[in-house]
């Protein structure tokens, strides 16, 4: 029976390597059941809204196609609950603290984003129309 | 199936002098609202004053609690 000197705590495991890569790889990336245009859940429907609202971009994977991503995202980010937002690498919160961020006008600047004073009409909820968020194509299944 | 009274008495025995208000959102015993208060919160960001309410229900959120939704303060 060969020994694995290695860690064998999932450091190597592709799923797990991709989520890690993909929280590198995108400044403001939100892991959601579901996609922007179609939220799976009422969480992420409402995280997904703060973002749209400021017209923040921001990249997103669904979990929900394998469950491998969430069991793995947990385990990176020691959060238990889905949506969960990272901004440079660092888990700014789930939707409540999100929508804290949101009514308290500090999501603007955690996301590097304008403070939307002159701007939109669109309650959070309503999200804008003309602008698809830059949507990395699931690619940790 | 959980109930508020019970999720608040977790809470308030895990977390030194918390207060907790729970309401069951959907009646079913599964998505829950929490407010905790406690002194011990201060200096901690929202993530880890979140992580230590989670953390009176370990692997329960996301299994029987479907949901729980937090909002924490220091007083």
């Amino acid at each position: 029976m060969s020994h694995e000197p290695e860690d064998v705590s999932a450091a190597q495991d592709p799923v797990r390597e991709a989520i890690a890569r993909a929280i590198a790889d995108n400044r403001v990336i939100l892991f959601m059941k579901g996609t922007p245009d179609q939220p799976a859940c009422g969480f992420s429907a409402r995280t997904v809204a703060a973002l749209q609202t400021l017209e923040a971009p921001f990249a997103a994977v669904d979990v929900l196609p394998d469950p491998r991503i969430r069991q793995h995202l947990t385990a990176i980010s020691n959060w238990p609950t889905i949506p969960q937002l990272f901004v440079d690498g660092e888990l700014v919160g789930g939707c409540d603290i999100v929508s804290e961020l949101y009514e308290s006008g500090e999501l603007a600047g955690a996301l590097g984003v304008p403070e939307p004073e002159d701007a939109p009409e669109a309650a959070p909820g309503a999200p804008a129309p003309d602008r698809a968020p830059l949507s990395i194509e699931n690619r940790l299944s | 199936m959980p109930t508020s009274e019970e999720l608040k008495q977790r809470i308030e025995a895990s977390i030194p002098q918390a207060r907790a208000e729970v309401q069951d959102l959907t009646g079913g015993g599964d998505h829950f609202q929490v407010t905790v208060t406690a002194p011990g919160f201060a200096g901690l960001s929202r993530i880890e004053q979140h992580r230590l309410v989670y953390a009176v229900f370990g692997p329960e959120v996301g299994g029987p609690i479907h949901a729980l939704s937090i909002k924490t303060q220091t007083q």
